[in-house]
């Protein structure tokens, strides 16, 4: 492990393999939360927070009970346990000890508990043999991907309600349709190769 | 032997989670307010944001920490007053009901010319030039307003937004989305107000509208308690005064001083119009043959 690898990792997961746009990933917050820019960002920022831990949660479960025991073929029923169980607890853990966090990530926080993104990191991780800290930057750099895809999502979408469309492409078609060319869009990364 | 392996994992693992969140709920329990709920349910909940917090649960919470006044809630009016004082046991002082208004009945305003920008009114008072409309001041009849009610009180009415006074909660809601500043607060039980906000020179405010206040003062002069007065170009009512007389209504040779429960239509209107406009050329006339039969009496 050294940075270039780091550094690698964190471009795949916020461009070239984006959880969103390129892997279909939480596509549910994706279009459920972007109608304005600062319900996005928040989303976002929980987003980064919570697969930042879950990674580094899962892969301790991983590697420490999973393994041992032989039991890898149970990663998935496991990691959404210790994935809901983990989310819960920080937000106790939030609402009493950083309130002011807590208000910010309000309602995403419960959200994203069972959100397939950050589902996907976890075994995404554990498929492709990452150490902790690689894991960890996937996680992290994964939440990022999330926040800049659903931004620029967002944004795209505020202009489009102020625009006149046909009738029946209005609201939610014309959202599905602006996030399929945003996709394309992202395609253009699958070439990138930096190292 | 491998099943029950994972069985076992599983459980254990499921039920060391639960222990640990048990536990976690006790230590990071967060002592909430025992009125929160009570006041809460008392207000509307519609989140106008009327009363300068986010929500109706943030406004509770104020309430709670002593940072805002009980009467602020204008959806709620005294209704729910009352049942905030009761539970924060104090007394409640009674709250006139106010009402908004929208300063702008400029139905025959003109676009300067064809406007393709977005339908916003935001977005449409930025046009340069001050807008796309004639007036500067008037209604630019796009809505936000009527975006921005929670209570659906308020219309486009033949281009010029229109506040239905009895659905009106007056959380004014639709001022703030408003980017001319057109709309206010007036007491519901007033029953004159002033349909223009154009504080243009008269000269300019007659040109661009029909229904723009021209600042002749015939209003101030014969309001028989002083509540009218000119103020920058306009006609502007003192509330605490006026006492609903309509006197300033009958004169007003603009038709913009007007009744509330005067719900015409624009054609009513426009009559109304030129039954005054005609009758002041009549006047005009009138005056114009008494000078000239003087005259000739002279010589």
């Amino acid at each position: 492990m050294n940075l270039t690898s780091l550094l690698s990792i964190s471009l795949g997961a916020v461009l070239v393999n984006n959880f969103i746009l390129v892997q279909f990933l939480g596509i549910c917050p994706f279009m459920g939360v972007s109608k304005k820019m600062d319900t996005s960002i928040g989303m976002g920022v929980a987003v980064i927070f919570v697969m930042g831990l879950a990674s580094a949660a899962t892969w301790a479960i991983n590697e420490y009970l999973l393994i041992p025991l032989q039991l890898e073929y149970m990663q998935t029923v496991a990691f959404i346990l210790v994935i809901a169980s983990l989310v819960q607890l920080v937000e106790m853990f939030l609402q009493k000890m950083i309130p002011a966090l807590y208000q910010a990530l309000g309602i995403y926080l419960p959200l994203i508990t069972t959100n397939c993104a950050v589902l996907g990191v976890a075994l995404l991780n554990v498929q492709n043999d990452y150490s902790f800290i690689e894991s960890v930057v996937h996680g992290v750099m994964g939440g990022v991907g999330f926040l800049v895809a659903i931004c620029l999502f967002a944004s795209v979408r505020e202009r489009v309600e102020d625009c006149e469309c046909p009738k029946s492409f209005e609201g939610f078609p014309i959202a599905l349709i602006s996030a399929g060319l945003l996709a394309l869009a992202f395609m253009g990364f699958s070439g990138l190769k930096v190292f | 032997m491998n099943v029950l392996y994972a069985l076992l994992v599983l459980g254990v693992m499921g039920a060391v989670f639960g222990l640990i969140l048990a536990i976690a709920s006790k230590v990071f329990a967060v002592q909430t307010d025992e009125r929160l709920e009570p006041i809460t349910q008392a207000l509307p909940g519609a989140n106008c944001g009327g009363c300068g917090y986010t929500g109706c649960a943030a406004y509770a919470q104020a309430i709670i920490d002593g940072k805002a006044e009980i009467g602020l809630c204008a959806a709620g009016g005294n209704e729910a007053s009352h049942i905030i004082a009761d539970i924060m046991g104090v007394e409640s002082a009674e709250m006139e009901r106010t009402v908004a208004l929208v300063r702008c009945r400029g139905y025959d305003r003109q676009f300067k010319g064809p406007y393709d920008g977005l339908q916003d009114c935001v977005a449409a008072s930025k046009v340069a030039g001050r807008g796309p409309i004639s007036c500067k001041f008037g209604c630019l009849g796009f809505g936000n307003c009527v975006k921005a009610c929670k209570f659906g009180a308020i219309d486009i009415k033949d281009g010029v937004a229109f506040v239905d006074r009895e659905k009106c909660k007056g959380c004014m809601a639709c001022a703030a989305a408003c980017p001319r500043g057109l709309i206010v607060p007036v007491p519901y039980k007033n029953e004159m107000y002033v349909s223009c906000a154009s504080v243009a020179a008269p000269k300019i405010s007659a040109k661009v509208c029909q229904n723009g206040c021209i600042a002749c003062r015939k209003c101030e002069k014969i309001c028989p308690v002083g509540a009218v007065s000119i103020q920058n170009n306009l006609a502007v009512i003192d509330y605490t005064k006026c006492e609903s007389c309509g006197l300033c209504a009958t004169v007003c040779p603009r038709h913009i001083i007007r009744d509330v429960l005067d719900h015409e239509t624009v054609e009513q209107f426009k009559a109304k119009l030129a039954r005054a406009t005609e009758l002041h050329k009549r006047e005009q006339a009138m005056a114009k043959a008494k000078a000239a039969a003087e005259q000739e009496n002279k010589n």
